[in-house]
């Protein structure tokens, strides 16, 4: 008899989720699926809202990235009061937001690699659940959790004195900011105490970097075959092809490299992406609308990134980007556990941007905001740390809120996610009879290569533990387990 | 000029002109009483009660009465605290306060007096009523959830005319302060960002403004209310 396997709740990811295995008669896994279960709604209660308040709002998504729906909106609206699609920011407004957007990008990227994901690395996916943790990390290697920790604390600095607020802050208003760089702000974070300095998160990252690779080596084939498929990627790339996190073009590439959407502008944006609903989830399944449902979906995040963009414009980031292209030649990386490579190239990327913009006396100008003519309609577009985060708004003559659109990263790895837990399921569940602990480990290894903030997808609320029900072919539980 | 008269808030001896407003005396006498719908310069109106006081075994709202010879003073007692943090849960009840997206935080009399009470939830039920924005005026919007009525702006914001640019609307419960069509046409700036500072909430707001003071440098980012006698 067929058999449905739910693992719900899904532990050290945001958000609540379940995934089902159904078997077939013969106890194979015949399809498997990551549902999200909860439901916020921020598309529909921003409606009525006046457009300035919308980047604080909207923030409220996320605590970890909130920053990115923050500058999302910002962007957004910087159309809608006739600032320009992304070039019409005064230099001071532009490299504030960068400032806080890579401040974000370093931060998150050190929580999703460090807090979240260096557990299953540091004591393997079977270890027992209690045991990967952070806090054990801190017991095996205390070097490598006050790094982390630093690098966080020093990531939310940048945040604090970019925004004002280390989480929901204020800095990016339509148009430019509230603020500029003072220079004792600007002091602190260059060279404040020895181990928050500018350089020393560069020197943090690098030996992130050199911690992944001397993991790799010895763990390669975990590496390149965990939850391995081929797929098409998207993000935003610079204009001249780089590796830009803040603004640029929209490109999707196949999974030979091929360009399958050729660097268009993003507020045409629903000219090439469209959204498909399925009952049994909350989330959408994006897909490139000339490419279809079924071949047309693709993935986003530091993977994507680094398969869209033709190099990075910081010279010790684009030193790894070189080593780590070599991987595959200098095609598409499909291999899943890469992920959390290309996160860390990111990561020292991201300490470079911080550094250079730092030295940068743009920061310290006074010209905040620019204004133009009024538009109703604005796309603002950005590579949040888990992908490419889509926000719309529509505003009225009486600068209400009329319409909003929200695809946030989580959304455009839906389908990657969920054929990455089937991927895992057919190789862990095949013949066996039971959910085994190593199993439900593998299924949120998977889910947390990605993303780790289920709850921006739906735009809800609250923890996520995992939650796996097996079913039968009959749609009969055979078995629940909960951790 | 009134003669000075000497009186006693929580027996310290103050000295006033008399006839002094009771909140104004106490200020001048370094002593905070909490306000809201008191605003410096336009008539008290003693409509939200969280002023209130016992003078000479009475309770009375400090904003509506003035100071006279001898007359003792309870302002910060246990009993009077309690029963403001209640009339700042009761506003907080009654209407939408959504601090995180409000553009006023920081700068929010009601706020501002949460955190001096330590209001971390509301001992009364929330109401969650349904109110609309009213945003048809090119240069305020007027958010009714936020809406304490203490009429603050009917009082103190005038035309050149000097008529109100601010009206009842509806009634009973549902009672709103509406933008005045004919009242408000052709306003100042100015006029519109006085109408946005003297509203203690965010249920005034200046249009396409928002958010341009950063956190750090708002009314209430280091000096909590009642600090800066
Ligand atoms: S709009 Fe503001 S000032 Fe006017 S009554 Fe309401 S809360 Fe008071
Ligand atoms: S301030 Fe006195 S009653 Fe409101």
């Amino acid at each position: 008899m067929g058999r449905k396997i739910t693992i719900e709740p899904v532990t050290r990811v945001e958000g609540h989720g379940k995934v089902t295995i159904h078997l077939d008669d013969n106890g194979e896994v015949a399809q498997s699926r990551l549902h999200i279960v909860e439901f916020r709604g921020f598309e529909r209660f921003v409606q009525g809202r006046p457009y300035w308040e919308v980047p604080v709002l909207v923030q409220r998504l996320c605590g970890i990235c909130p920053v990115s729906h923050h500058i999302a909106a910002a962007k957004a609206l910087d159309v809608v009061v006739g600032a320009g699609t992304g070039d019409g920011l005064t230099p001071v407004a532009e490299k504030m937001r960068r400032l806080m957007h890579y401040g974000q990008i370093f931060q998150s990227h050190t929580l999703h690699f460090f807090y979240l994901a260096s557990p299953d690395l540091l004591f393997g996916y079977d270890a027992a659940p209690e045991k990967r943790n952070v806090i054990n990390i801190a017991e095996a290697n205390k070097e490598l959790a006050v790094q982390a920790i630093m690098m966080r604390k020093y990531g939310q600095e940048v945040i604090l004195a970019t925004a004002g607020k280390k989480i929901h802050g204020t800095g990016a208003i339509p148009g430019g900011v509230n603020k500029n760089l003072s220079i004792h702000e600007r002091d602190a974070l260059l060279h404040g105490e020895p181990q928050l300095s500018a350089d020393k998160m560069v020197e943090l990252s690098q030996s992130a970097l050199e911690f992944f690779k001397d993991y790799y080596k010895k763990n390669k084939s975990f590496i390149d075959n965990f939850s391995r498929f081929d797929s098409n990627y998207l993000s935003l790339v610079r204009k001249d092809g780089a590796l830009d996190l803040y603004h640029g073009v929209l490109r999707a590439v196949n999974s030979e490299g091929k360009k399958i959407l050729n660097d268009v502008d993003y507020q045409d944006y629903l000219e090439y992406i469209r959204e498909d609903v399925r009952s049994w989830t909350y989330m959408k399944f994006p897909y490139l609308t000339h490419l279809g449902k079924d071949q047309g979906w693709y993935r986003v995040g530091p993977l994507a990134r680094l398969n869209t963009a033709d190099f990075i414009p910081t010279a010790l980031a684009q030193k790894e980007f070189e080593e780590y292209k070599k991987n595959t030649f200098g095609s598409p990386n499909n291999m899943c556990m890469h992920t959390h490579w290309a996160r860390l190239i990111e990561t020292l990327h991201a300490a470079e941007m911080i550094r250079d913009l730092l030295n940068d006396s743009d920061l310290q100008k006074e010209n905040l905001v620019t204004t133009g003519t009024r538009q109703g309609r604005g796309v603002g577009v950005i590579e949040a740390p888990r992908g490419t985060l889509f926000h719309e708004y529509e505003v009225n003559n009486d600068d209400q809120i009329t319409k909003c659109n929200l695809i946030v990263s989580t959304t455009n790895n839906n389908e990657p996610m969920n054929r990455g837990v089937n991927h895992v399921a057919k190789a862990f569940m095949s013949g066996k009879k039971e959910i085994t602990e190593s199993m439900m480990n593998a299924v949120e290894v998977v889910i947390r290569a990605y993303d780790p903030c289920l709850s921006c997808a739906t735009h809800a609320y609250g923890e996520m533990p995992l939650e796996i029900s097996l079913y039968d072919s009959k749609e009969n539980v055979i078995e629940q387990k909960r951790k | 000029m009134g003669t000075f008269v000497k009186f006693y808030i929580d027996g310290k001896e103050c000295i006033a002109r008399h006839g002094t407003q009771l909140v104004k005396a106490a200020c001048e006498n370094n002593i905070y009483i909490p306000t809201l719908c008191n605003y410096p310069g336009i008539p008290p109106k003693g409509a939200c009660r969280i002023c209130a006081v016992i003078v000479n075994d009475k309770a009375v709202t400090a904003c509506t009465t003035k100071v006279s010879e001898s007359i003792v003073v309870h302002n910060n007692t246990p009993e009077l605290e309690k029963f403001r943090k209640s009339v700042v849960e009761m506003l907080l009840s009654e209407g939408n306060h959504f601090c995180p997206s409000c553009e006023k935080s920081g700068t929010c009399e009601l706020q501002a007096l949460a955190y001096r009470y330590r209001v971390t939830v509301s001992g009364f039920p929330y109401m969650f009523p349904f109110r609309e924005i009213e945003a048809w005026h090119p240069k305020l919007m007027k958010d009714h959830n936020r809406c304490i009525q203490c009429k603050r702006c009917i009082r103190g914001i005038k035309n050149d005319q000097r008529k109100s640019i601010f009206a009842f609307g509806k009634r009973g419960t549902h009672v709103e302060i509406n933008i005045d069509h004919d009242a408000s046409e052709g306003i100042s700036d100015e006029l519109a960002q006085r109408s946005m500072d003297i509203c203690p909430v965010g249920a005034i707001l200046r249009k396409r403004k928002g958010f341009d003071v950063p956190i750090g440098r708002r009314k209430y980012d280091n000096k909590p209310i009642g600090s800066d006698l």
